[in-house]
């Protein structure tokens, strides 16, 4: 479980984030907010990227402050542009990074890499530069060198933002199907019709919590006023 | 190295990393201290085979000397000017020999496995060096290379919209902001991929 308590963040002097208190054990949890309400600074706080300013943040019992690697290797991250966490010139290498950062022998690794093209159908891109692959492709091989890492929790910021449709159709079906938890910031509604939880944020405060329709239905409320 | 490993199942693909790096350097070492054209001729040839070993097509084995063409026709010009033209045609063979060779290393070797090689051969000074840091910072320099480059690409255009292509600064500075952003997103990404964890052997 995910524990928010009273957590303030302060960015260069502006309240990002104020009193949030939170317990997020759902399977599927959505977070939704107009630019700059905080939300991706909300999930950079889940896996210890952003420490709070005042408050805690833990995971399972872990505190973001005192055990962010540990914490990292539980929960893993996709960023909003591929290009930014992508670091090797080729797929099969970049899936190889996590691995060996979390101490896998050679051989595992191997196997580990193998297994994870197979299962996400990517093998025909294995031996591919990832300058060359396509925005699609991109982001799965994002995904992908993540879920390799087997994390319990999953954190993707707007992973959909630079998806034509095909794509995102492609990348939700992953997310649906991984039994690992999900916390998804989107601005794509639609996605999170069949989320168990959905948050939305407003000027750095927790505007609505709920059921996906009743949050979204207050959202676009907010939108039009 | 940024785009030309060229997977292929051959002797070549399938040698160490480190043993292709050492021949390299000792071909480099050697070559520079033979003066019979014979030798150097025969040097040509024999990566030449290689390249054939190594089921590289002839165009991409051309293309590796195509961007120190223009180098190797002022060395030319030169020692021929200067000198004679057998010297003309035994420095510029010794020169195209080693490109040669240093484009099969790269064309046989993935990237991964030539950080490894040097990984080991730093691994002598880990008690002074961040053996880690080091090869990380390698492979990032390869993987961005071609990413800096489409930004410029990028910037370029935005800046020729407004007409400012020809203004170094309009481009160079939002190229460096913007890869000064990136190298901070970048950074963020290898610490939420556990870099530099220390986990023990799982």
């Amino acid at each position: 479980m995910i524990t928010l308590q009273s957590v303030d963040v302060t960015l260069g002097g502006r309240a990002v984030l104020q009193s949030i208190s939170l317990e997020m054990d759902q399977s599927r949890i959505g977070i939704i907010g107009l630019n700059g309400s905080g939300k991706s600074t909300f999930a950079r706080l889940l896996n210890g990227l952003q420490l709070p300013s005042s408050g805690s943040v833990s995971v399972d019992g872990l505190d973001t402050r005192k055990d962010g690697r540990k914490i990292r290797s539980r929960v893993g991250f996709v960023f909003q542009n591929p290009d930014n966490q992508i670091v090797y010139p080729t797929v099969r290498e970049d899936l190889a990074f996590g691995l060996k950062n979390l101490g896998y022998a050679p051989a595992e690794i191997k196997t580990k890499i193998e297994d994870a093209l197979v299962t996400y159908r990517i093998d025909h891109l294995a031996d591919r530069l990832t300058h060359q692959l396509s925005g699609g492709e991109k982001q799965m091989v994002a995904l992908i060198g993540v879920l390799v890492m087997r994390p319990e929790y999953v954190i993707l910021d707007e992973p959909t933002t630079l998806l034509d449709l095909r794509n995102k159709n492609r990348l939700m079906g992953i997310i649906k199907s991984l039994s690992q938890r999900v916390v998804m910031v989107t601005h794509d509604l639609d996605l999170l019709a069949d989320f168990d939880r959905v948050l939305c944020f407003h000027e750095g405060r927790l505007h609505a919590d709920g059921s996906p329709s009743e949050v979204i239905a207050g959202y676009l409320k907010l939108c039009i006023s | 190295m940024i785009s030309f490993y060229h997977p292929a199942n051959s002797l070549l693909h399938r040698l160490a990393a480190g043993y292709k790096i050492l021949g390299l350097l000792l071909l480099g070492t050697v070559l520079f201290q033979i003066s019979d054209l014979r030798v150097v001729f025969a040097t040509v040839i024999i990566v030449g085979i290689l390249y054939f070993i190594a089921k590289i097509p002839l165009k991409l084995a051309v293309e590796q000397l195509k961007p120190a063409l223009y180098l190797l026709l002022v060395l030319f010009a030169a020692q021929y000017l200067m000198n004679s033209l057998e010297l003309a045609i035994f420095v510029v063979l010794r020169f195209a020999a080693l490109i040669m060779a240093a484009g099969l290393v790269t064309l046989t070797t993935k990237v991964s496995e030539m950080v490894a090689a040097i990984e080991t051969a730093l691994s002598i000074f880990s008690r002074w060096v961040a053996v880690e840091k080091v090869s990380l910072a390698i492979s990032l320099t390869i993987r961005f290379i071609p990413v800096i480059a489409a930004i410029t690409v990028e910037v370029k255009e935005a800046q020729r919209v407004r007409g400012m292509e020809r203004n170094i600064f309009a481009v160079a500075m939002p190229v460096v902001i913007r890869t000064l952003k990136m190298a901070t997103d970048v950074a963020e990404a290898l610490d939420a991929r556990s870099f530099g964890a220390d986990f023990s052997k799982k």
